[in-house]
């Protein structure tokens, strides 16, 4: 594809001029050497001329084909392929091509910025991507090139199950959020996520815990644990990504849904001169100090602590639903994987139900995609229960479509833990999204988090460290069209 | 005989330059170009801002270190890779004992010879694998396991090797050191092999101990070799760039808090994460300007006479 002439290149270059060069090496290798470990980023920079050929891929649009799919013509499909594998793109390929006559060239990776970067900047991508995974192209900087359709076409057609129904009512309310930029749909996030922290139930089993709600309950088992040479807490040190997610859970939990949005919004108080923030990063920080987390957790990577917290070498370990799909190989059969809503500070504003909800796995349609047509169908499909079954089948997970999964599927023990804490949080859900709208500034809180846990800073420090991150995204101009109320 | 000659040159040199100028040098000048401009990383539309992105590069605190990171590589590794390089391969060659009066290295040095290579044999990938399996930050880790069993660690506070701001660029550069020793090392032996072994007899004769017959005779006439291996080792102690995203802490690696931050690293990020795409270009063109520098210094600095032999 796209991506390969460009290594091609570079192995001719290498073969050829060895030879012609030689003579010159002697004196100046250096200079022939500096180009070696520059050429892949710079073959990156090369740029190529976009072609418009739109309009020979529309077909005519009636009520059960919204788009107009032309029948016999390609959808250049990429899928981001890691712990939900892409059995279930295929599943879907399969029967597009079967109801439409349009085959798919698909394309399982989980190289997404190195295969798709070359290709938005040549104006040549794909029709469809799960833009996911730890090499993902960020969604706001796509959107900020103008790389991405608004999909509010695709959300406002007739659904497949019933087309007396808008695509973007049969979904659960509020999922469709996180893949927002300044104000439109850019990307369909996918999979239903819930975040928090996970236990085993045979271990609570074992020992006589019971699932805390309190924080002090909380750290009242973390003590039994270490009296007893188990961690209370594990992380995933080496991306601190995910012990963001506790301290970011408590401070929305403490201080309500103004306290996550004062984040958002990249409040002047959201860190230092909130009450939120600072007693939740103040109750982490105890949780350091006072020895509770798994040694060794804050160096380790996410397969790392995961897998010791299998091994039953941790209580808690803090993670998204993905979890499970992600262990299925090293977790032990009668494990009992359970989904827990942090737990709660005293006075707080919202209940221990209340869990950070949301849709991840995004997926986006290039505005420049070859076969717009039969892209913006397969969204739609996507969103049917057919579609959504599949993947449950595949991928082991929810997707955001309502009730979208056939009961007669049976969920693994963590999953079906976190269908029923849904249920019990019902509308008490909430989000964060600055994750999603500024990366550089997520970074930035994720490094003073990497410190806090290390014990090198305190929590003063941190909520300084984090605002200073906050007023420094602020002062970019192009922050103020991304806002939430 | 003269006449087409010219010719004949030209169509030899013709493809070979032809593709260096469009694949390595066409590059640079769009890099140069595109470090002027903010362009975003993901579509050819852009515009131009002229030295602002050089002008912020030098507030740029992260960077700044990374730069800083990069000059401590270049001043350890090159040194301590060569030294023990040199004396691993002096030990090999002419270490040995003289058993019936020659030179000849250490007992078993053929054997030695072919150990040290391995390391090279891996690639940097599989090195990062394996060192994070060495430095792994709990009980499972080769080093805090073997520390805690001879009980210099405590099993609940384990090292935290490449999540410490002050041990994480030694780890790193120990990593590179035990990767490079037994190439250069092969090297070495084999310039010392060319050295004709009277030199060392006659030495020997005249009564020069072993430090004495290194420093007079291997040394100077190893010199050539010792410049190629630090060109060499500067250059690779400018990039680090694999060694330290895989296994450092943080998205590209440079964790803890930027403190194992190499130029390269924060380059990666500003040109994907961040999506600051013409900022990472002028973050190039500095490097490639520094890396430059570098080659020119280290190939002055060691220029000595030629001892023909």
């Amino acid at each position: 594809m796209g991506s390969t002439s460009g290594e091609n290149n570079g192995t001719g270059e290498n073969g050829t001029t060895g030879v012609g060069r030689r003579a010159l090496i002697k004196r100046s290798a250096a200079l022939g050497l500096v180009s070696v470990p520059a050429m892949g980023f710079l073959s990156a920079c090369a740029s190529g001329g976009g072609d418009d050929d739109s309009g020979q891929n529309e077909g005519k649009t009636s009520e059960s084909n919204p788009f107009g799919v032309k029948k016999g013509t390609k959808l250049d499909v990429v899928i981001f392929k890691g712990g939900y594998g892409d059995a279930y793109a295929k599943a879907w390929e399969a029967d597009f091509e079967k109801k439409h006559g349009v085959t798919s060239v698909h394309t399982g990776t989980q190289e997404i910025t190195g295969k798709l970067q070359p290709r938005f900047n040549a104006g040549n991508p794909p029709d469809i991507v799960d833009d996911s995974g730890a090499q993902q192209i960020p969604i706001d900087v796509l959107h900020k090139n103008g790389q991405l359709l608004d999909l509010a076409k695709v959300l406002d057609a007739p659904s497949v199950d019933d087309p007396s129904k808008k695509v973007r009512d049969t979904l659960i309310p509020g999922t469709i959020d996180a893949g927002m930029q300044e104000g439109k749909v850019v990307a369909l996030n996918y999979i239903y996520t819930v975040w928090g922290l996970w236990y085993s139930g045979k271990l609570f089993k074992d020992k006589g815990w019971e699932a805390p709600k309190t924080w002090d309950d909380f750290l009242a088992v973390c003590k039994d644990a270490k009296a007893q040479g188990i961690g209370g807490l594990a992380h995933q040190g080496k991306f601190p990504y995910y012990i963001n997610v506790a301290i970011m859970d408590l401070i929305a939990k403490k201080g309500g849904l103004d306290a996550m949005k004062a984040i958002d919004n990249l409040d002047p108080k959201a860190f230092v001169g909130s009450d939120a923030a600072t007693e939740a990063i103040e109750a982490i920080y105890e949780v350091v100090e006072k020895g509770y987390l798994m040694p060794g957790t804050n160096g380790l990577t996410h397969t790392e602590s995961q897998t010791r917290w299998n091994q039953y070498k941790a209580a808690f370990i803090t993670s998204g639903s993905w979890l499970e799909n992600e262990q299925l190989k090293t977790t032990p059969d009668d494990f009992d994987m359970k989904f827990l809503p942090m737990p709660v500070l005293a006075d707080s504003a919202l209940p221990f139900e209340a869990i950070r909800a949301g849709s991840g796995e995004p997926f986006i349609i290039p505005s420049k995609a070859k076969n717009l047509p039969a892209a913006q169908e397969f969204m739609r499909m996507m969103l049917s229960k057919d579609w959504a079954t599949m993947f449950a089948k595949e991928a082991n997970s929810l997707t955001i479509l309502k009730d979208g999964v056939d009961p007669n599927v049976q969920l693994r023990p963590g999953t079906q833990s976190t269908v029923e804490a849904s249920r019990a949080a019902g509308d008490n859900t909430f989000r964060f999204l600055y994750t999603e709208w500024y990366s550089e500034m997520g970074t930035a809180i994720e490094n003073a988090s990497n410190e806090l846990m290390a014990k090198r800073i305190q929590p003063k420090e941190w909520l300084k460290r984090a605002q200073a991150a906050v007023d420094k995204q602020a002062k970019d101009p192009a922050s103020k069209k991304n806002r939430r109320d | 005989m003269r006449k087409g000659q010219h010719r004949f040159v030209a169509g030899f040199l013709f493809l070979p330059v032809a593709l260096y100028l469009i694949f390595v040098i066409w590059p640079y000048i769009q890099t140069f170009g595109y470090s002027l401009t903010d362009w975003k990383g993901q579509s050819q539309s852009f515009d131009f801002v002229g030295l602002d992105n050089y002008t912020a590069l030098f507030e740029d605190d992260v960077f700044m270190g990374a730069i800083w990171h990069n000059i401590l590589f270049l001043v350890f590794i090159p040194v301590i890779t060569i030294l023990l390089a040199l004396f691993f391969a002096f030990m090999l060659n002419a270490g040995g004992r003289g058993r019936s009066g020659g030179v000849s290295g250490v007992a078993g040095s053929k054997y030695y010879r072919v150990v040290y290579f391995f390391p090279q044999v891996l690639s940097l990938a599989i090195l990062a694998v394996l060192f994070g399996a060495v430095y792994r930050s709990d009980g499972g880790g080769m080093l805090n396991g073997v520390l805690i069993g001879i009980g210099l660690v405590d099993s609940q506070n384990p090292v935290e090797w490449l999540n410490e701001p002050n041990v994480v660029l030694w780890a790193l550069m120990a990593v590179v050191v035990w990767h490079g020793v037994g190439f250069y090392l092969v090297l070495f032996s084999a310039a010392m092999q060319s050295i004709p072994r009277d030199i060392y007899e006659a030495a020997l004769i005249d009564g020069a101990s072993r430090t004495q017959s290194f420093f007079r005779i291997t040394l100077p006439l190893l010199w050539d070799s010792v410049q190629t291996a630090w060109v060499y080792l500067g250059i690779a102690a400018m990039d680090m760039f694999i060694l330290v995203s895989t296994m450092t802490a943080g998205d590209y690696g440079g964790g803890p808090d930027h403190h194992s931050e190499v130029m390269s690293t924060v380059m990666m990020r500003n040109f994907l994460l961040y999506g600051r795409s013409g900022y990472a270009c002028a973050m190039g063109v500095v490097m490639l300007v520094l890396t430059l520098i570098v080659s020119v210094v280290m190939l002055r600095a060691t220029r000595r006479e030629r001892i023909e032999f």
